[in-house]
């Protein structure tokens, strides 16, 4: 790097942590909504789908940025395409191989990450422009903001749904159903997931004031 | 803005598409033989779980190396044909041929109490995609000993209960014959089944596509083992 700038500066960690809550793809700018819902319904599918995200993110942002120079304007968007597609593809393939049921529980959507909105919105918006680790920071962390979502919303969905939390049945175990709580079935249904993530902009915003918007 | 010439573009794409293709080749080909184990793994814990017992991925093989005893494959007038392995026959396949040249497994396991079970496969559609499982007839091979349904897209909380136990464990003990030996298969019914009959179970409230498909399915399915079963009751009653 020609300005020597060090390789956790303020800028670099910013790009990092940024996405976990001011510029957050899913509370703030309401990208990647589908698969949010989709695969929420367990803790374990969502936290599958969480690292699966960061690593196709994050590889696609290097490449991109290595390959920056070189790609014609004219076809960015295809070049893009086919690095999404082919992480993608290898991913599903690795969670075939060494995760069989995650991956039959994601079925489609590890194949529809390609379509995910934060993905190809990086790459053009970030990557396209800057350096490899900076990309690199960008895209874990985009993932992540993605990611912390998903698990919070898998988390609250599968302990009031199912009553357990990575199939271990925690309400059980601590007595719940004996004083008449039932499992609220709504939860597990797409709806509510929405209605969650709803719930989680509420709580940010009234947390974080910046990111309420002026009349 | 740098310019980039046609020649340059097309050079680019082409060398691209090359590179992308050798890699997801070889790690195709890399991952294939544990992607395949997998599946069949799946297979095996599937055919155990339709003759009650519960596995996992660890200990599948060996649980189904002990008690799936023997299998083969009939044709539709119940003869045994000899040249094919029946855990590798693909009944997504079959089910599109006419029902005369169809091939169908039949895996015999012997649980501790010694009696054989019959499990065939069944294949057919739901709302949204497949559906399938296996049915494991008790050794009179007119009663449902168990099964195991799923499937991959139904509708959460309606179709996709197919594969959940309070709809499955209603099968056991139901029959597919009726008193005189005349094939009835199982009637999934809307409303509330009747506890007396021999072949009804409910339907999944609204899940009446699922319920209808897997109504479907169990007649196709069943119905072309229908002599293989009835051979197989003449021999034991000999």
């Amino acid at each position: 790097m020609s300005d020597k700038e060090p390789l956790f500066s303020t800028r670099n960690i910013k790009l990092l942590t940024n996405p976990l809550n001011d510029e957050n793809p899913i509370t703030v700018q309401v990208l990647g909504i589908c698969s949010a819902l989709a695969v929420t319904a367990k803790l374990k599918p969502s936290i599958v789908m969480a690292i699966s995200v960061v690593v196709v993110m994050a590889v696609s942002n290097v490449v991109i940025s290595l390959v920056r120079k070189r790609v014609p304007p004219r076809i960015r968007i295809i070049v893009q395409l086919t690095v999404i597609a082919s992480m993608v593809i290898l991913v599903d393939q690795f969670l075939k191989a060494f995760a069989y049921d995650v991956s039959r529980q994601l079925s489609v959507f590890v194949g529809l990450i390609i379509t995910n909105c934060i993905i190809m919105g990086r790459l053009e918006a970030f990557a396209l422009g800057n350096k490899p680790w900076p990309s690199f920071l960008d895209g874990v962390g985009n993932a992540a903001g993605y990611g912390v979502i998903l698990i919070i919303v898998g988390f609250f969905r599968e302990l009031l749904g199912s009553g357990e939390l990575l199939g271990y049945p925690v309400l059980e175990k601590i007595g719940l159903y004996n004083i008449g709580y039932e499992d609220n079935g709504l939860m597990i249904l797409s709806p509510m997931a929405l209605i969650t993530v709803g719930i989680i902009i509420w709580v940010q915003r009234y947390k974080n004031r910046i990111l309420i918007e002026d009349k | 803005m740098k310019k980039f010439s046609n020649t340059y573009i097309f050079i680019f794409s082409s060398v691209m598409v090359i590179l992308v293709a050798a890699i997801l080749s070889t790690a195709a080909m890399v991952l294939q033989p544990i992607q395949k184990r997998n599946i069949e793994v799946e297979k095996k814990k599937n055919i155990l779980a339709s003759i009650s017992i519960e596995s996992d991925r660890s200990n599948a093989v060996t649980l189904y190396d002990k008690y799936v005893s023997n299998s083969y494959v009939v044709n539709a007038s119940g003869e045994v044909i000899e040249e094919l392995v029946a855990f590798d026959v693909d009944m997504k396949k079959e089910i599109r041929k006419p029902v005369g040249e169809r091939a169908l497994p039949v895996f015999i396991g012997i649980l501790e109490d010694g009696k054989e079970k019959f499990v065939v496969p069944v294949e057919g559609k739901g709302l949204w995609g497949p559906i399938y499982g296996y049915v494991a007839l008790s050794d009179d091979l007119t009663s449902i000993f168990g099964t195991n349904f799923d499937h991959d897209g139904e509708t959460p909380g309606l179709g996709a209960e197919i594969n959940t136990d309070w709809f499955q464990e209603q099968f056991i003990g139901k029959k597919i014959f009726d008193e005189a030996g005349n094939f009835i298969s199982i009637d999934v019914v809307k409303g509330k089944a009747d506890p007396q009959s021999l072949n009804e179970v409910d339907a999944i409230s609204g899940g009446t596509i699922t319920s209808n498909g897997l109504e479907a399915m169990l007649y196709d399915c069943l119905s072309c083992y229908e002599i293989y079963f009835k051979n197989q009751k003449t021999k034991k009653d000999e």
